[in-house]
């Protein structure tokens, strides 16, 4: 196979593939696992070709941490799972942000805890993307809610991950990973594709963790001259063990400050149908495109409703979210969960706006009688 | 004429003193790895140290080389993706017997079935000695630790019999107390092709060998040396003596293809392969 010319009707998983090798993935390493192999598949068939590796771990913990490995070896690196199997990258993904390792981590969402109802849709990952992995830390989790997103917010994960030495979660969901929709890839050459920033410095100079202007290290590679120590552990600029109470501290401080500084900047949102309403919808993925329809469905009945989607869920766009809360008579949050988002819109709430949940979690792409009764309940 | 590279250039010497306990046997495995690229003459830029969670988990913090301090038991899966990004570069792999063999014990015997081109070096001291000295998989049956005051109930596992059985390229056992051997085998072990192994039966005075070995810490280098037979020596003993003793040498030495060399020997684009997108 080769990369598919013209308009094509292709799946949201293979629209990832295409999006990571096109934003310079070379190494996929991963685990088998529903809904999101055919990423594997797509990897394991074209990867070669552009003298990259596919390589299958012997399981999730193995898989992110081989992904870590490359990237610190200076190869684009990228893994592909579902529920279970992100559950299992939580310990590594720990060790990805502490030691700064651009790389990206599709989890194509489905029902949970444990096995859950295999292999239906759910967006029920969302704290587990933000908190999963023990102690503080930031995370970047963008969320596509078409097959062209799923291509284009692949490439944009990486370039996120490279800008800012941090592993960046695509939050996909069974509905958008296993869709079919028309999409035309566009020409390699005219996409802006990000690189990490090498150091300028001589390797007798170089410390492997000394923050840029902007709080993120250059980066050498593992076999380049300038010598790289990743630590796990507690690390000062050099990489190397430092258990003294500010070493901690200024660490902390800084893979905060890296993100969240630059929260407008990763900030991604869209904004669907009237500027003013009584009801505003909050969603992402999946749930956001029933919400699209809803908002017609609802101005049949005489109620003025629009639709704010986030397309970046982490960092928090709290101030984005703030301003709609500040616009509009009340909220609905539709989700295909109990509320996790619903939590994250409450706590930026100044304002008091009455916030409802929509809430859809029966194995299935939420419904609009749903929605719609989060609507008029809204505005009873 | 190119600049020689003494063990010095591998070791952080700044670093000293070492954190282990006087008597444990990894500041003798840690010479020995950095005399071994001493005399391979490696460039410390092309080795990478890839090390778990433990005692011997700490060995990067006295290397100059590239390194990777991981998450616990996961030294060998963090190497493969160190080696797929970057074929050219060597990679080893420092784990204690807890952090390879229970927590890493499934990267370990794939990295060998695979046989991807890593180094592992185990330091194998029966016991989990960071924590306070609980029995581990390679922990004798009937030996005593804080976690088995009367005694293990579970046989140890065999390490180097497992890694040959795994598919490795090289194997060896070797002891803190043979310096030379141990050295040999190192060097050896990181010019092979394929995964290699060497375990380094190790002293623990603090923790193992209080319980389980009687005397000093002298005394517990000296059971290394009256603990351990060549295989030819071992083969001639008959099962009661067996029991007794270990087997030190070279015990797989073989050219099976490695991970990279099969892969890469295949032809990419097959359309054959697998369905294609947008086909549905």
């Amino acid at each position: 196979m080769s990369r598919p010319e013209g308009i094509q009707l292709m799946e949201g998983n293979h629209a990832c593939a295409w999006g990571a090798i096109d934003a310079g993935a070379r190494i996929f390493a991963g685990y088998p696992i529903t809904p999101s192999s055919e990423i594997a598949e797509v990897c394991a068939r074209e990867l070669p070709a552009y003298g990259g590796i596919y390589i299958q771990m012997e399981d999730e913990i193995g898989s992110i941490a081989a992904v870590i490995g490359a990237s610190l070896s200076g190869k684009k690196s990228f893994t592909a799972t579902s529920g279970p199997g992100f559950s299992l990258m939580q310990e590594n993904l720990g060790v990805g942000i502490y030691q700064e390792v651009p790389c990206v981590i599709v989890n194509i969402q489905r029902v949970g805890p444990a096995t859950g109802l295999a292999t239906k849709p759910a967006q029920a990952d969302i704290m587990q993307a933000r908190w999963g992995t023990h102690g503080d830390h930031s995370i970047i989790a963008l969320a596509p809610a078409t097959v062209e997103e799923m291509y284009y917010l692949t490439i944009r994960a990486f370039n996120l991950s490279e800008r800012f030495r941090i592993p960046v979660i695509l939050l996909g969901d069974q509905v958008i990973g296993q869709l079919y929709e028309n999409i035309k890839l566009p020409d390699p050459e005219s996409l802006e594709i990000v690189e990490r920033k090498k150091p300028v410095v001589t390797p007798e100079e170089f410390y492997p963790y000394q923050p840029d202007e902007n709080g993120v290290p250059p980066m050498a590679a593992y076999g380049d001259r300038h010598i790289v120590h990743a630590s796990s552990t507690c690390h000062d600029l050099t990489g190397f063990s430092n258990f003294k109470a500010q070493t901690n501290r200024a660490l902390l401080t800084r893979l905060k400050d890296k993100i969240y500084n630059y929260t407008d900047e990763i900030t991604d949102v869209e904004h669907f149908g009237p500027d003013d309403a009584e009801v505003t919808l909050i969603s992402f993925g999946a749930s956001s495109r029933v919400c699209k329809y809803v908002v017609g469905e609802a101005e049949k009945e005489g109620i003025r409703v629009n639709l704010l989607r986030l397309i970046s869920i982490w960092p928090f766009p709290d101030q984005v979210v703030q301003e709609a809360l500040g616009k509009t008579g009340a909220v609905v949050v539709a989700e295909m969960n109990q509320g996790q988002l619903t939590g994250e819109v409450n706590r930026v709430n100044v304002t008091n706006t009455p916030v409802h949940l929509a809430s859809g979690i029966d194995g299935e792409l939420i419904s609009p009688d749903i929605i719609m009764t989060g609507i008029r309940e809204a505005v009873k | 004429m190119a600049v020689n590279l003494g063990y010095r250039e591998y070791f952080k010497s700044d670093a000293m003193p070492l954190m282990w306990c006087s008597g444990c046997g990894n500041g003798i495995i840690l010479r020995a790895i950095t005399e071994s690229l001493s005399d391979l003459q490696l460039p410390p830029h092309q080795v990478v140290v890839s090390t778990g969670i433990g005692c011997w988990g700490k060995a990067d913090d006295y290397m100059k080389t590239h390194a990777f301090h991981g998450s616990h038991g996961r030294a060998l899966a963090f190497g493969t993706g160190i080696k797929l990004g970057n074929p050219d570069l060597h990679v080893i792999a420092l784990m204690g017997d807890g952090d390879a063999l229970a927590i890493g014990g499934n990267h370990f015997i794939h990295a060998a079935r695979r046989n991807m081109d890593v180094t592992a070096i185990i330091s194998n001291n029966f016991n989990y000695g960071m924590t306070g000295g609980q029995y581990s998989p390679t922990t004798p049956l009937s030996s005593k630790t804080t976690t088995s005051p009367m005694g293990v109930a579970e046989p140890g596992f065999d390490v180097c019999a497992l890694s040959e059985i795994c598919g490795a390229n090289y194997v060896a056992r070797t002891t803190a107390y043979h310096v030379t051997q141990m050295k040999k085998f190192i060097t050896a072990a990181l010019q092979k092709k394929g995964f290699s192994v060497v375990e380094v039966i190790n002293t623990c005075p603090t923790h193992f060998g209080k319980r389980n070995i009687p005397g000093d810490t002298a005394s517990m280098m000296k059971h290394l040396k009256d603990t351990t037979v060549s295989k030819t020596r071992y083969d001639k003993l008959n099962d009661e003596e067996k029991h007794n003793y270990m087997v030190t040498g070279e015990l797989v030495n073989r050219q099976r293809p490695d991970f990279l060399n099969v892969y890469k020997g295949y032809k990419p684009g097959d359309p054959e392969a697998a369905g294609g997108e947008g086909q549905k």
